[in-house]
């Protein structure tokens, strides 16, 4: 039973959304399939929610490593779910209730959102042009044909974004304006790097597509693997 | 004083002491005022924490990184609840529980309690191990990998595969021709030119076969299949070299919004 109904569950959920694509009737059952799959997906949230609380809560009462920091990030969670979910300092609640917008101007979760998770969210991935910067020491070396490949057409790239780019080609004639850093740059974007990108998509696509149907016709079970089966 | 008691509240100290230095004074709506100051006080503290990490890791950071994946948590469970569970569950399944949250009923759809109850049996993962009841959240993760295969079998064969075939078939090898002649006679090597055109659209075809040859694995890389795998190997070199460059440009860019930040908004030393 505890394999059966899964597997059951997937083949008959996965048969009826192909199905449905081939059956305009059945349309408006995918239709609410994606809708089940939001709601689903707020519960899934809850579920990160809850298993952060369990651990980090853990951490505390165990005093395990860094325990003083499990407490920074219960704190921060409750402060952002109370503001958030009793929409608390919104000054749409006095006209509408909770109807109110959640990200009103001037509402406390937005003031938060923008005075700590935005700049954390940006200082975070800015803080990888650092390592990225390292990262690129390593994967610039010519060492092959192909190595020296990927280090010219990244090195053009991002000439072509720079000043100095523009101004060491800006005295080509019109006529041989391809050439110009800024146009090759634009060429290996759009054209070079399309060809690639489709080949690779084109390799995914029919990945996934083998995958799923692995997945719907029971014969890939890992996710049904793992925990008290 | 113990060290790590000494350095928290010297940092809240100097913490309050930048929101007063960038509090107006003078401004007609000081709760206003003060969370301006709040907003570019801490985001520029947090920038400097986040970015403490280069020397090494440090309490510093620990402390930006902790409260980001508390907060984060929390906007998401926040967002997802407002957005999708008051908004398009709860109006079709209680009309007493959307006028409590401040939404319209929009007429009662029985099988909108699959989804719910499917979300509850998610949440028995939370359960003590000891009660043997998380299995039964296999149900749910079941119609989630079904749901999301079945959905990827049919956009995937339309958006990644036919489109992206036919896309590449359809480029005409000769574009704008009108003779040889013509040709030659206004050959250039314009961005914009007929010739370049031209090329760029070989290049496509040509790469986006070559590329897929070296992704065939069932037939040995050798003679002319080699050879065709051997170009699809530089072509793939040139998107992973653009991904490369372009991944830098957006992560650079985002370096220079930050600095930018902290040196014109809270430091306030450039103009």
């Amino acid at each position: 039973m505890k394999r059966t109904i899964p597997i059951l569950i997937t083949f008959i959920t996965g048969g009826i959304i192909v199905l449905a694509e081939f059956i305009p009737p059945w349309a408006i059952l995918r239709e609410h399939v994606l809708i089940y799959f939001q709601i689903i997906a707020v519960f899934a949230f809850f579920l990160g929610g809850g298993s952060l609380l369990k651990i980090n809560c853990q951490k505390v009462v165990r005093k395990r490593e860094d325990w003083q920091f499990a407490i920074v990030t219960l704190v921060g969670f409750f402060i952002m779910l109370a503001l958030g979910l009793f929409k608390m300092g919104n000054p749409e609640m006095v006209d509408l209730g909770f109807a109110a917008d959640l990200n009103a101007s001037g509402s406390w979760f937005k003031n938060v959102f923008d005075a700590v998770k935005a700049p954390l969210s940006a200082s975070m991935y800015s803080l990888l042009a650092f390592f990225i910067a390292s990262a690129s020491y390593r994967a610039f070396r010519a060492k092959n044909s192909d190595a020296t490949v990927l280090l010219v057409s990244a090195f053009i790239i991002l000439l072509g974004q720079t000043f100095v780019g523009v101004v060491s080609t800006g005295w080509m004639p019109e006529w041989m304006s391809f050439f110009k850093v800024e146009n090759l740059s634009l060429w290996l974007l759009a054209k070079a790097n399309l060809a690639g990108q489709r080949a690779i998509l084109i390799g995914i696509a029919l990945g996934i597509i083998s995958m799923s149907l692995r997945v719907i016709l029971g014969i890939e079970r890992t996710h049904l693997s793992g925990g008290d089966e | 004083m113990n060290r790590k008691v000494l350095i928290p509240i010297a940092s809240i100290i100097v913490f309050i002491g930048f929101v007063l230095l960038k509090l107006d004074w003078d401004g007609a709506d000081r709760t206003h005022e003060l969370w301006e100051a709040l907003e570019v006080t801490a985001g520029g503290f947090l920038t400097l924490m986040i970015f403490s990490f280069l020397y090494k890791d440090n309490a510093f950071y620990k402390f930006a990184e902790h409260l980001y994946v508390g907060i984060s948590a929390a906007y998401w469970m926040c967002v997802g609840f407002w957005s999708n569970l008051a908004q398009q569950a709860i109006p079709h399944l209680s009309q007493s529980l959307s006028e409590a949250l401040g939404q319209p009923f929009l007429g009662y759809i029985w099988h909108y309690w699959i989804p719910v109850a499917l979300g509850l049996i998610l949440l028995t993962r939370l359960l003590p191990e000891s009660m043997k009841i998380g299995w039964i959240s296999k149900w749910t993760l079941a119609f989630i990998v079904a749901s999301t295969a079945g959905l990827f079998i049919t956009a995937n064969l339309q958006a990644n595969f036919i489109a992206q075939i036919a896309s590449t078939m359809s480029l005409p090898l000769l574009p704008d021709w009108t003779g040889f002649g013509d040709f030659l006679s206004n050959f250039d090597l314009s961005y914009e030119g007929q010739f370049v055109k031209m090329f760029s659209n070989w290049v496509i075809i040509i790469g986006v076969i070559s590329g897929l040859v070296y992704f065939f694995f069932s037939k040995e890389h050798t003679g002319w299949f080699g050879r065709v795998s051997r170009l699809g190997i530089w072509v793939l070199m040139v998107t992973f070299g653009a991904a490369f460059g372009y991944t830098v440009m957006g992560r650079v860019s985002l370096l220079v919004g930050r600095l930018t930040f902290l040196f014109r908004d809270w430091a306030g030393v450039i103009g």
